[in-house]
């Protein structure tokens, strides 16, 4: 069947299977690499997107299930080049080792910050809680997140 | 003049162009064999370049882990890179620059003593002369080999060694692709394994008709002996036919499990060989003996990312491009293990999540090209699934470790043994017992090779941190390398520092507790080495330490130190935590003794990394076996440390300038386990000796109070 929605704003048709994953359509059909698989399961938050601005694992969300919604993805907020206050404060905190987790907990920091623009700690650990990182970054990305939001309240 | 003695890589690989290459866009190329798994390393490397050429940082640029144009470094392990590779980097750097200088001299008719380099210029008296590295590179001969001769520059003149670089490779990792498992080149077709149950299973049956019907979709199926991989166009088609794939085979002489093979005690009576290195066994009877015993479970690298490959075969060449951690051994096991000339091989590293260890990244690599080599001219990319990452890469091995201490009258040792039961550390392919995964399928599977451990030069493996760091008189290692553990074992991060710290630093608090003395004070009078007394009262200090109290209360603080390998960074942690039924780490102080540091943020990244692992390990993390192998497949049943249970952190180097880089990957994992368990003892008045700390050891615990 054929799915329309939006991804980073622009308008998308996808002839798919309605139950293929929204993650698979990202990577394999348009190319957009910034959500990673983890673990297929809803478990380690690497591949977290936003469809109408709230996270979501996009492992297990089936494409059907996102017609006419708004999807973003980690290239819908900034370039390496360029990036997205969210990606900057990341950048400054050098908050990452491998770097697999971040898009995903990028993600979960937009949703975060669009709902509550000056979250407390306890608020930020509980919005990243969903998510994994191995190598140990943790307390960068707290730190990362709460510059953020500083800078985007500044902005604001 | 005696040759100075140059380190390995510089041995094995001595011609200068191997090493740097001055490029047509005003870049200096320069090449390292070790490769970035999440530890900062190139962006430390192209630092080391810039001081040493007197070359802006952003006209380097660091090629890492190409089998075509880099050196052999190996593997990317033992937090060497900086030491070795680093070393290297600096001697070819300083003799290039040498060169350059005679050759810019000759053309200005001055004496190389004139021309100093400002952002890779030749100025003389200060002013610019018009020449830079890359007027006179031609004439340069890069062909030479390194000689080693030429001076470096003194620590104290480093403009960029020192600062904290931001990593080159982040900002891509925050927007886009940038990983192996994010290169889709076109025509690419994916695939995914069945993989072998366990060495000697036999495939009796494959039901190729429902594994293509469950994959709905255009599906070739590679089968060759127990080799099994599913290849599509389609990715979610390969990936549904290798999960379909496990209901639809038959697998026959699988290596049974017992439940009990999972825990280290298993590990006490079974064949090993066994060692006894140190100093002779005592010929009088001990005085006044203490005892310890600790143990810590298999334990996972458990990579964010599964293992994947992207591999080419055409033209009778295979280009390889892997997450692994060396790629010039990948290329010499891939040749050897598919019998391919090495000449045909291109191997070329792309970033993996991070890896601490040997993961199925090689693996992957080899399960690619056998696919690879069945359907020429494509670009295949192989993912391991998530439950096969889990279930089939190597894990860092079980261990028992008991110390038997005798002290003299006033409680310090004099005698000191430490056995140690564990399989080996180091199962690395192409080295020991080590192999590529697949090989096991093929029709005529190599031998299978007695297992060996890394050499106590090399900083041993289950016996890596058994000496310890105190003086003692006589130390003696009794070591039993268990040959049949029920899984795979190779290196995680800190092979078997860590279970040796622990049993060593918990043992130094019962020793203390026994002379009635305070755990730093009881460490200071048998510690002379200066470096180390250093960290330890700094950190003590830092954590303030003199206000710890009594304990038993249910919070407690705890202090442990190792130097890695005893002879890598030194590392002092203090931990502090709460018991209630379950242990939490609220705050970890560390300070590390580093020497030179060449990225402080990047170091100190490391430290905080190596904690947080330390960490999770130590109070959640064990591989859990059952009759089919590994049965911990998800982040559900192995768990790891979150967001809402990671500590506090105050983490510090000691200005240590002067004295050479000491790798810091691996410094903090003992020093940060033990000082967990000496936390918990001093929370609740009774040690817990088995790792890791859960519920249900610290509930028997507290029953035993």
């Amino acid at each position: 069947m054929t799915i329309a929605f939006t991804v980073n704003g622009v308008a998308q048709r996808v002839d798919a299977p309605e139950t293929t994953t929204l993650l698979d359509v990202l990577r394999n059909r348009l190319g957009l690499m910034g959500t990673r698989y983890g673990c297929g399961l809803e478990q380690c938050g690497s591949c977290m997107v936003l469809v109408d601005g709230q996270p979501v694992h996009s492992c297990t969300r089936e494409i059907g299930t996102v017609a006419k919604r708004a999807v973003t993805t980690v290239e819908g907020l900034g370039t390496a080049d360029k990036p997205h206050p969210i990606q900057q404060a990341f950048l400054d905190e050098q908050a990452g080792q491998c770097g697999y987790c971040l898009s995903g907990i990028v993600m979960s920091t937009k949703a975060l910050l669009d709902r509550n623009p000056n979250p407390s700690r306890a608020d930020i650990v509980a919005a990243l809680d969903k998510h994994l990182c191995r190598c140990g970054t943790h307390q960068r990305i707290l730190r990362a997140v709460e510059r953020a939001a500083a800078t985007l309240r500044g902005a604001a | 003049m005696n040759a100075p003695v140059l380190p390995t890589s510089l041995v094995e690989n001595p011609r200068l162009d191997r090493w740097i290459a001055f490029l047509p866009d005003r870049t200096v190329r320069i090449a390292t064999g070790k490769v970035e798994i999440g530890q900062g390393v190139v962006t430390a490397i192209g630092q080391i370049a810039a001081d040493e050429l007197d070359v802006p940082l952003d006209r380097i640029v660091v090629l890492s882990g190409d089998t075509d144009a880099g050196p052999d470094e190996m593997y990317t392990t033992s937090s060497l890179s900086i030491e070795v590779s680093g070393g290297s980097v600096r001697l070819v750097c300083a003799e290039v620059r040498a060169k350059a200088i005679e050759r810019a001299a000759l053309r200005l008719n001055c004496s190389p003593g004139d021309l100093s380099i400002e952002g890779g210029r030749f100025v003389q008296n200060g002013a610019a002369t018009g020449q830079d590295y890359w007027s006179v590179a031609a004439e340069i001969d890069l062909s030479q080999d390194v000689t080693g001769t030429a001076p470096v520059k003194p620590a104290s003149s480093y403009t960029v060694v020192g600062q904290s670089v931001p990593r080159a490779d982040l900002p891509a990792k925050l927007s886009g692709a940038a990983f192996v498992h994010d290169v889709l080149p076109p025509d690419v077709l994916h695939a995914r394994m069945l993989r072998q149950p366990s060495r000697g299973a036999t495939l009796t049956a494959l039901d190729e008709t429902a594994i293509r019907r469950a994959a709905k979709g255009e599906l070739q199926i590679v089968r060759e002996a127990n080799f099994v991989a599913f290849v599509s166009p389609d990715e979610s088609v390969a990936q549904a036919a290798a999960v379909a794939a496990e209901r639809y085979a038959t697998w026959s002489n699988v290596r049974p499990i017992a439940p009990a093979e999972q825990e280290a005690t298993w590990l006490k009576d079974q064949p090993a060989e066994d060692r006894h290195i140190g100093a002779p066994r005592p010929t009088s009877p001990p005085k006044n003996l203490a005892r310890i015993t600790v143990s810590r479970p298999y334990v996972a690298h458990a990579s964010l990312a599964p293992s994947c490959a992207l591999v080419q075969y055409r033209d009778g060449h295979l280009t390889v491009r892997s997450h692994g951690q060396g790629m010039h051994p990948l290329r010499k096991n891939l040749a050897a293990a598919l019998n391919l000339p090495i000449e045909a091989i291109t191997a070329q590293h792309l970033h993996g999540a991070g890896c601490y260890g040997h993961n199925g990244a090689d693996d992957a690599a080899l399960d690619a090209a056998l696919v690879a080599l069945r359907v020429p001219g494509r670009w295949i990319r192989l993912q391991w699934r998530r439950e096969e990452e889990f279930a089939f890469e190597p894990v860092g091995p079980a261990m028992l470790v008991t110390l038997h201490v005798d002290l003299d009258d006033k409680g310090r040792p004099t005698d000191w043994t430490t056995e140690i039961w564990s399989a080996t550390h180091v199962q690395r392919p192409g080295s020991g017992s080590g192999y590529l995964l697949a090989t096991e399928a093929f029709a005529d599977p190599p031998p299978e090779v007695k297992p060996t451990d890394p050499p106590e030069a090399r900083g041993g493996g289950g016996t890596r941190n058994a000496v310890p760091i105190y003086d003692v008189q006589a130390h003696r290692i009794l070591h039993h390398l268990v040959l049949r553990p029920p899984v795979r074992t190779s290196a995680l991060r800190g092979l078997g520092a860590l279970p040796n710290v622990y049993a060593i630093e918990m043992l130094m608090d019962e020793l203390a507790a026994k002379a009635g003395e305070d755990p730093v004070a009881y460490r200071l009078s048998i510690l002379s080495e200066k470096r180390a007394r250093r960290i330890v009262e700094l950190v003590a200090e830092r954590a303030n330490w003199k206000a710890r109290g009594a304990g038993g209360s249910g919070r407690g603080l705890g202090l442990a130190m190792a130097r890695y390998k005893n002879r890598a960074a030194y590392a002092a942690v203090v931990a502090s935590v709460t018991v209630q039924e379950t242990v939490k780490v609220d705050r970890v102080w560390c300070v590390a003794d580093a020497g030179l540091v060449v990225n402080p943020d990047g170091a100190r990244n490391q430290l905080e990394g190596g904690i947080i692992q330390a960490v999770s390990w130590t109070l959640k993390e064990q591989v859990r076996l059952d009759a089919q192998g590994i049965a911990s497949r998800d982040w559900d049943s192995y768990p790891i440390l979150r967001f809402s249970e990671v500590p506090e952190m105050d983490v510090a180097f000691v200005d240590a300038a002067g004295n050479p880089p000491l790798g810091v990957g691996e410094c903090t994992v003992g020093p940060t386990a033990a000082a967990i368990g000496n936390a918990v003892a001093h929370a609740l008045g009774v040690r817990i000796h088995d790792m890791p700390l859960t519920r249900e050891r610290v509930m028997a615990a507290l029953l035993k109070t």
